[in-house]
């Protein structure tokens, strides 16, 4: 029996995935004879009466756990953030929750309607007007038309298109084409509203929309799970936190508690490389390895990216762009090697060298944070903080003082002259 | 920084008072009573009644039990009827996407079919002689053309319908269901627009409807579920195996020819009539001969076989589809 108003109870949640290749059966005859036999139909007809196919017991090297034995309950109206690192199963628990995957252990109970951002923009149509594209996007959520008909107002007003209502979305500028996929998804109005790293795109004033906006869906009495990077956006908007690692929990209690043990925990780790877990096959493009180098002196350092990108699927010409993070994960700035799309879906596995010349950086660690995506801001892959670089030397030889961050993070070269004023 | 974290205050500025509006809004002495009886399948609505100090006000909440899949299949039609204005607004933006920036519209949807007819007009009824029922060929070959336009168009697209909205499997919930549906919706427009012609074409050759031309409804019907069952299992099975894609145009070729388009059924011997027919496609192409044209070949027991197949088609289809759509988020 669950508490007084727990709204999700999850016990023992766990997901496996399958490494490497997909069963041996993939080849254009078995694919046949296992779609075309008598054998499968019966086996599907089977299927109505017969239970438990096979025991989920496996634990070989060919499997990843994605996530692993994860209990929590959650009250009414709580503010539920989830912090935890690329791979770490964050994704995969609002999955799961969101009903897209289902868990391979474990048993999640939830009451109330669930509705899931689990990206911008899921399911518009370039082609379609914004009228049109809220329409859809309102129906793919699971609102019915009159019911969208009756948050219309609202939605346009929030996304502040109501000028561009009726033209193509293809020719949208990036921020509006956010607010409204945003706007879409917050008027649904669910019990549990699930959101999944939404403020990874899109500027300040985007972002303080959304939480604001979800700030006041808690409000309501709504329930929000929040996952994010932005630990000032998690610090402000949640009650509550879980830090997960390796599919794990491992703290779960108030937000600044958490924040420090992630923080603390990014230190430990030396990450001047990185491959990508490979249960992540998520994109039609993805990062799947980033090697990094510091390389020169200060104030002229060099950060040397080597990054493999692999496509999986059908996408447009992407570009990439390199954020660079301070310590705490707040963007310090953002290099674009080049401003538009180079990386073709024909190219295969493709490696791409970067190299930034870095500002004079007082001394500290710093993250980066690799994005690629096409032209019309639809993002491809993030890799979230999956490097970490640290600098030593002092950007202003002969100063004795530290730095301090609280002064900011950059000391531009300058130069001073002086005479006598007459 | 201070000044980003100052802004993510300002936005979510409410949080002080949240508390206390949370407080008044839960006061200790409110109890709240499930329905415990939560049935084992997967999304079930029951009524949880909150009980609120005195008052009692009553709210249904749905409640929702996730597991892992257990190999039970319901064909979750209730879940599909609640979400029947997707299947809608799906079939709604293919329509509108179909003809984007082409020169000619809609009008391609006529074409298709009205070139097949001249085709085969000019090599199998002119040079080939191919007996028509004793009618015109043109007029009888796009009798059968115009569903058989349907079908081949809703079976290609239906395929690899869920290759296409792989990202709406992988981030989005929704009963899976609702995007062949949609797609085999969509070529219903283009079916639709095409049979206005058929009837066109029928005045031009003086062939009046009668009462018996009402049955034509019927084999559209039949056509329809004879794309979805098999669109079904095509594009649950293109999800893992993307050799489905280059599978479906041959079958579409083969198909064309084991089907009564191009010939009349009364080719084959009576015999093995019943058998031949076991392609829903047979039932369907001589079922709107016979309904409209009149055309006087007694397809009576082809048309039942046909039925039969078709409908058989569809609920293995379904099940076939419900079985897999489980991991299509994982493996698409």
């Amino acid at each position: 029996m669950m508490g007084a108003d727990v709204v999700i109870s999850a016990a023992g949640l766990g997901k496996r995935y399958q490494l490497g290749a997909a069963p041996a059966s993939d080849s254009l005859r078995e694919a046949l004879a296992a779609t075309f036999s008598w054998a499968a139909i019966t086996r599907a007809a089977q299927a109505l009466t017969a239970f438990g196919r096979r025991e989920d017991n496996g634990d070989d090297a060919n499997t990843l756990w994605s996530l692993r034995d994860v209990t929590f309950d959650v009250i009414s109206g709580a503010t539920l953030g989830i912090i935890g690192r690329n791979g770490a199963g964050k994704s995969t628990l609002l999955k799961i929750l969101s009903r897209i995957t289902p868990p391979t252990t474990g048993r999640a109970r939830i009451v109330g309607r669930v509705g899931s951002l689990l990206e911008v923009g899921t399911g518009f149509h370039p082609d379609l007007t914004g009228r049109e594209n809220i329409y859809l996007n309102g129906a793919l959520l699971g609102m019915r038309r009159h019911e969208i008909a009756q948050k219309f107002d609202e939605i346009v007003a929030f996304a502040e298109i109501a000028r561009f209502l009726d033209t193509q979305v293809k020719h949208y500028s990036s921020g509006m084409y956010m607010r409204l996929a945003f706007a879409v998804a917050a008027h649904l109005e669910p019990d549990i509203l699930v959101v999944d790293e939404v403020l990874a795109v899109g500027d300040i004033d985007f972002q303080r929309k959304c939480i604001g906006k979800m700030g006041r869906v808690a409000d309501e009495g709504r329930t929000v799970l929040f996952v994010s990077h932005n630990m000032a956006a998690i610090r402000s908007l949640c009650r509550t936190a879980m830090v997960l690692d390796a599919g794990r929990i491992v703290r779960q209690g108030d937000p600044g508690t958490c924040i420090a043990y992630y923080v603390a925990q990014g230190f430990d780790e030396d990450a001047s490389t990185w491959t990508r877990p490979s249960n992540a096959r998520d994109s039609a493009l993805a990062f799947t390895r980033v090697d990094s180098r510091v390389t020169g002196h200060q104030p002229a350092l060099a950060l040397e990216l080597d990054v493999v990108l692999e496509p999986r699927g059908r996408h447009k010409p992407a570009l990439i762009a390199v954020d660079i993070l301070d310590g705490s994960g707040v963007g310090l700035m953002q290099a674009l090697p080049r401003v538009e799309g180079f990386i073709r879906e024909d190219a295969g596995p493709q490696r791409t060298r970067i190299v930034i010349d870095l500002p004079p950086l007082i001394p500290g660690a710093y993250f980066v944070t690799l994005w690629a995506g096409s032209y019309f801001t639809e993002t491809l892959d993030v890799a979230e903080r999956v490097i970490r670089f640290e600098v030593h030397e002092s950007p202003t030889p002969g100063r004795s003082v530290q730095h301090s961050a609280e002064q900011g993070h950059i000391v531009p070269p300058s130069t001073a002259t002086w005479e006598p004023v007459r | 920084m201070s000044t980003e974290f100052d802004t993510f205050r300002e936005a979510a500025r409410p949080r002080e008072s949240r508390t206390d509006t949370a407080r008044l809004a839960c006061p200790s002495g409110r109890r709240v009573e499930f329905t415990m009886a939560v049935p084992a399948s997967n999304a079930e609505k029951t009524a949880a009644t909150v009980t609120n100090g005195g008052g009692i006000r009553e709210r249904s909440r749905p409640v929702l039990v996730i597991e892992p899949p257990k190999g039970r299949i319901s064909l979750g039609l209730r879940e599909l009827w609640e979400y029947r204005e997707l299947s809608y607004f799906l079939a709604w933006r293919d329509i509108k996407v179909r003809y984007k920036q082409t020169a000619l519209g809609a009008s391609w949807a006529i074409l298709q079919p009205v070139f097949a007819m001249v085709v085969f007009s000019l090599f199998f009824g002119k040079l080939g002689g191919i007996p028509s029922d004793g009618l015109p060929y043109p007029l009888w070959s796009f009798a059968a053309l115009v569903p058989w336009t349907f079908f081949s168009q809703a079976l290609m697209q239906s395929a690899n319908s869920l290759v296409l909205n792989q990202g709406l499997l992988r981030k989005v919930y929704f009963p899976r269901l609702a995007i062949p549906i949609g797609t085999v919706l969509s070529a219903a427009v283009d079916f639709a627009l095409a049979f206005v012609v058929l009837l066109g074409l029928m005045a031009f050759y003086r062939v009046g409807l009668t009462f018996r031309s009402l049955w034509v409804v019927a084999f559209a019907g039949l056509s329809f579920i004879a794309a979805l069952g098999t669109g079904l299992w095509l594009a649950a099975a293109s999800v893992r195996y993307r050799d489905v894609r280059y599978v479906v145009p041959i079958l579409v070729q083969f198909w064309l020819f084991a089907t009564p388009i191009a010939y009349p059924a009364t080719l084959l011997p009576e015999r093995w009539r019943a058998i031949y027919a076991l392609n829903p496609m047979t039932g369907v192409a001589e079922g709107f001969r016979w309904a409209l044209l009149g055309a006087n070949t007694r397809p009576g027991p082809m048309i039942v076989a046909s039925t039969m197949a078709a409908f058989l088609m569809l609920v293995g289809g379904v099940l076939y589809f419900r079985r897999t759509e489980r991991t299509f988020a994982d493996i698409v």
